[in-house]
């Protein structure tokens, strides 16, 4: 093989194998900050946040908001259990930037009964949605 | 003997009754397809959650962690999954029959309820804490992460102290085991762990640490358990009625053929009277 700086990806939801395939690098979001990941890695286990993966193949890229899960990466194979994702074809934009008002303006009005963590979560989830998008 | 048109009325009310349970049959065929392809579908995704949550706590066996051990006090917690509708055989008494004469037959329970038979069953005996029944037509993992998070707010706040998942787990379409599990404390499976060559799995780092990775990773774990539970249990319940319509199908049939028989034995007998009465009639007149 002439390219063998390539690994399996695979990225599995509860109710589908969201993708499958051989690619070069894979990046997105973790509790501890947004990582990159190639080839060889030191075994790891990390948290997803919301955000934007991008999937690096052979021949271009893929992006997709990926926004909850967590991430099993080995040495060959990285493995996303992801419970929500979505390409950009299957995000409803106005819906999106909806939920970016409602979240913004639910942390602007801040009240002691504020869920500020759910607020931000959902915040994080819009940008990214409308992010990937772009 | 009955006469001939009460046979006959007979016949034909259990040959409408046959028509329903054929129908019957089919949507659920229908659905158990459906209902199957689902849960194979969902299959991989738990695997891989089971073995990744196996494999850390296999690590951290001396852990301190809450959802490592019961809840001190407060009741313990059953989320029973049934169906809706009835027509199922033994489907829905034989997860009732797990709760009322298992393991935690005299225990105190509370009842969290996906499902109305289980629901209208249990609820003489038990409190039910909640009803999520909508939630089986259609699985769906939002309503699973919902259940999950009720679950897990009352374990937190020590209402319940440990919690089991009570589900017909699917073999195959005609082999369903009504199952007991728990959820909480998780629990390590220690020999298989053993067993196992230390792997990459035994280099795997953590970020953030073991203790934080646990707190996240349960709750997703427990959301795909019950998740992985509603979609099992979907297809049980369509593989049991498929079973027990086609039981009756046949059933039908049987009755409908020994009518026959008593049918055409009373006609016959009906003929011959009139036959003799008409003989004896000519020959008292010559």
């Amino acid at each position: 093989m002439a390219d063998n700086n390539l690994f399996s990806l695979r990225i599995i939801t509860p109710d589908r194998v969201f993708y499958k395939g051989e690619v070069s690098m894979v990046e997105f979001n973790t509790t501890e900050g947004e990582i990159g990941i190639y080839k060889k890695h030191v075994p790891t286990t990390v948290i997803i946040e919301p955000g934007i993966l991008t999937i690096t193949e052979e021949d271009g890229q893929k992006e997709a908001a990926l926004h909850a899960g967590f991430a099993e990466i080995l040495q060959d194979e990285v493995v996303i259990l992801a419970e929500i994702v979505e390409w950009p074809e299957e995000i409803d934009e106005q819906r999106a930037q909806a939920a970016r008002e409602r979240a913004e303006e639910r942390l602007r009005s801040k009240t002691p009964e504020t869920d500020v963590l759910r607020a931000e979560t959902a915040l994080l989830r819009a940008m990214a949605r409308i992010h990937v998008l772009k | 003997m009955a006469s001939m048109r009460d046979i006959k009325r007979r016949k034909s009310s259990i040959q409408s009754t046959q028509q329903i349970t054929k129908a019957m049959k089919l949507v659920s065929t229908v659905k158990l397809q459906r209902a199957k392809a689902n849960a194979e579908k969902s299959d991989d995704y738990f695997r891989c959650m089971y073995s990744t949550v196996q494999s850390i706590l296999a690590r951290t066996q001396n852990l301190e962690h809450r959802y490592l051990k019961p809840g001190e006090g407060g009741k313990k917690a059953v989320i029973v999954i049934t169906s809706n509708r009835g027509l199922a055989g033994g489907y829905n008494s034989n997860v009732i029959k797990l709760i009322t004469r298992g393991e935690l037959a005299n225990e105190d329970l509370c009842i969290y309820a996906i499902g109305k038979k289980g629901k209208d069953a249990l609820q003489k005996q038990y409190e039910i804490k909640a009803d999520y029944s909508d939630a089986i037509d259609e699985p769906a993992y939002a309503e699973a992460m919902v259940i999950c998070k009720d679950v897990l707010n009352a374990f937190a706040e020590g209402e319940i102290s440990e919690i089991y998942l009570a589900y017909t787990a699917f073999k195959n379409t005609v082999v369903h085991i009504p199952t007991l599990l728990k959820l909480l404390p998780v629990e390590v499976e220690q020999s298989e762990e053993e067993s196992k060559e230390p792997s990459d799995k035994a280099l795997m780092n953590f970020e953030p640490e073991d203790e934080e990775a646990l707190e996240l990773i349960i709750p997703k774990y427990i959301t795909s358990l019950i998740y992985g539970g509603m979609v099992e249990a979907v297809a049980s319940e369509n593989g049991a009625r498929m079973q027990a319509m086609d039981s009756a199908t046949s059933n039908a049939e049987e009755m409908i053929d020994s009518l026959t028989l008593l049918y055409n034995r009373a006609r016959q007998g009906s003929i011959t009277q009139e036959l003799t009465e008409i003989i004896a009639g000519a020959n008292a007149i010559s």
